[in-house]
């Protein structure tokens, strides 16, 4: 409708895009001072690099050990999860199953829980009843893969459904025809079919893993803490070491924003909630 | 149709998955919810006291303030995301040099994790420290205080999850865009039609599911939102940003009164469900409109 007006949209863009970057700048700026010039008067560049804030965070073993469980954490459950929602979304939208859009709705629920009182079964949960003689799910990665997956789970499957049943099912019956089974159609046909709605899926699981804070403060101590509860161990009752945290904030951000770039181009054809039909 | 059998077994990972860390948990919460227990009191053993939590919930002023509060929240900023994510997505249908870069861009807030977000919000508001109340105040004489004005706080919340949540919203509606067809627009510019009815009468109806499920996602999640808000303004100031994911938190921890936390959050649960059900059975019978199976 515009295209005579290009300079007009890229006006558009950049200002916008200064919106949408202002506060991740800020966070940078607050990373890159001391902390005597954090406190003179809010100057939006910071005089230089300061690099101690970044340097203090990555030599702590804590931090390194925090970040190692993150990445753990996330990409297991991302795996788990990606393979569970095809495995499912499969189901639900090639068999005539009782109930289908019950069940569907169903998982959704699941995600719907105020998070602050689960809190209370889940450590019980965790420190008393899935035991293993002196195992514990409490404080370990496996306790926070498997639990992510109750809100990770049917995010999945919501995003996957729409993808899956906008696969033509003449494709599967011609594949039968040829003599395939329900397991060569599902990795023959279904999957490289819907392989940029798994992508996205499996990307945005992986950053709402990434980025769980509540219960990975809660049901963890020491072993398996993640990176956003070291975030913020810089809050402290004697006051927030600001520019640690900023620091923190940042390289939790390379991460995710590395996974991000590599979904970029499936990312919109990939997301669309079972809205969207052809 | 091949043999339900199968289809339930592709089920079955996911069911108990669900099952061990949700349903156990929901229903460990069921029984606490009809039980006086503090296991911090002089008393620590739980008692049972049928509805008791829930008829002193319903004239719990607090509670049914922090329940009004978080709808208002969850309303405003579900309506700004959609509003605001609309507009995006419109202007990402036109081709323009450098458009994978600047979607990117703004896809950024997304990935932010909310406790970050929550951080980084108040490292843009807290007075001394954040650039907000210093240039407001310096060239507006504006004062700019969310530890003092619950209006202010109120408003910082709503605008954080805007900031942090419009990216999904223009992401889904502008997959919804892509797919939608061209000649009803060409028909209508034929037949003279300006771009406010085009936009009434074809693209509103053709994206209205589209829309809907971008509420329902957005709804369910800001209505459960803990993290970010804790971080900005902590519930404050008094309570004007304590949503019900905090109050309940406040409940259950510092003043580890289980029975009742859980009592609330059944309730909240249901209020929840019965709202998104409602949305989803509105995304559902149009759906079957179109596609009778």
């Amino acid at each position: 409708m515009h295209r005579k007006r290009p300079l007009l949209s890229i006006a558009f863009w950049i200002l916008s895009s200064f919106v949408t970057l202002a506060p991740i700048y800020w966070m940078f700026s607050v990373s890159a001072k001391s902390r005597v010039e954090l406190f003179g008067s809010p100057s939006l560049i910071p005089k230089g690099f300061f690099k101690d804030n970044y340097l203090n965070v990555m030599s702590d073993p804590a931090f390194q050990r925090y970040m190692l469980n993150s990445i753990i954490v996330a990409t297991s459950n991302a795996l788990l999860v990606t393979i569970l929602a095809v495995l499912a979304t499969y189901a639900l939208s090639r068999y005539k199953l009782a109930g289908k859009e019950n069940i569907f709705f169903w998982t959704i629920t699941n995600r719907m829980a105020p998070p602050a009182v689960f809190l209370l079964p889940l450590f019980l949960l965790y420190t008393q009843v899935f035991t293993i003689g002196e195992w514990k799910m409490f404080d370990t990665r496996i306790g926070l893969i498997l639990l992510y997956c109750v809100f990770n789970l049917p995010f999945a499957i919501w995003t996957l459904r729409s993808i899956i049943d906008g696969i033509p099912r003449e494709l599967d019956e011609a594949a039968y025809v040829d003599g395939a089974n329900t397991w060569q159609v599902l990795t023959k046909v279904i999957i490289p079919l819907a392989k940029p709605g798994i992508a996205v899926t499996g990307i945005l699981t992986w950053v709402f893993a990434w980025n769980e804070y509540l219960f990975a403060a809660t049901l963890t101590s020491v072993h398996a803490r993640t990176i956003t509860t070291g975030l913020a161990e810089f809050v402290t009752v004697t006051g927030t070491n600001w520019g640690q945290m900023a620091a923190t904030a940042m390289l939790t951000l390379v991460p995710a924003l590395l996974v991000l770039g590599l979904v970029q181009r499936h990312i919109v054809a990939g997301l669309t909630f079972g809205a969207v039909k052809e | 149709m091949r043999s339900s059998s199968v289809g339930w077994l592709f089920l079955t990972p996911t069911f108990f998955v669900l099952f061990v860390f949700g349903v156990v948990p929901f229903l460990y919460v069921l029984v606490i919810g009809f039980t006086q227990w503090n296991s911090f009191a002089a008393d620590p053993t739980m008692h049972f006291v049928w509805a008791e939590n829930f008829r002193r919930l319903v004239f719990d002023e607090p509670f049914l303030r922090s329940l009004w509060l978080t709808l208002k929240f969850a309303v405003f900023a579900v309506v700004g995301e959609v509003v605001l994510g609309y507009f995006l997505a419109q202007f990402f249908m036109r081709d323009f040099p450098g458009k994978g870069f600047f979607r990117t861009l703004h896809t950024l807030p997304l990935v932010v994790a909310p406790i970050a977000v929550g951080a980084t919000w108040r490292l843009l508001t807290v007075p001394g420290l954040g650039p907000l109340p210093y240039y407001l105040d310096r060239w507006f004489g504006y004062e700019f205080n969310i530890g003092r004005y619950p209006s202010q706080a109120f408003a910082a919340t709503v605008v954080m999850d805007i900031w942090h949540w419009t990216p999904l919203v223009t992401l889904t509606l502008l997959a919804a865009l892509s797919a939608m067809p061209k000649e009803p627009f060409e028909q209508a510019q034929i037949d003279g039609a300006n771009r406010f009815q085009m936009f009434w009468h074809i693209t509103l109806p053709l994206l209205k599911p589209a829309i809907l499920a971008t509420v329902f996602i957005r709804l369910m999640d800001a209505l459960r939102t803990v993290d970010e808000v804790w971080m900005l303004t902590g519930g404050g100031p008094a309570s004007a940003t304590r949503y019900i994911g905090l109050y309940i938190w406040r409940v259950v921890f510092p003043k580890t009164d289980y029975g009742y936390g859980s009592a609330m959050s059944l309730l909240t649960l249901y209020l929840t469900v019965v709202m998104c059900w409602l949305l989803y059975a509105a995304l559902v019978a149009r759906r079957d409109l179109r596609r009778p199976e």
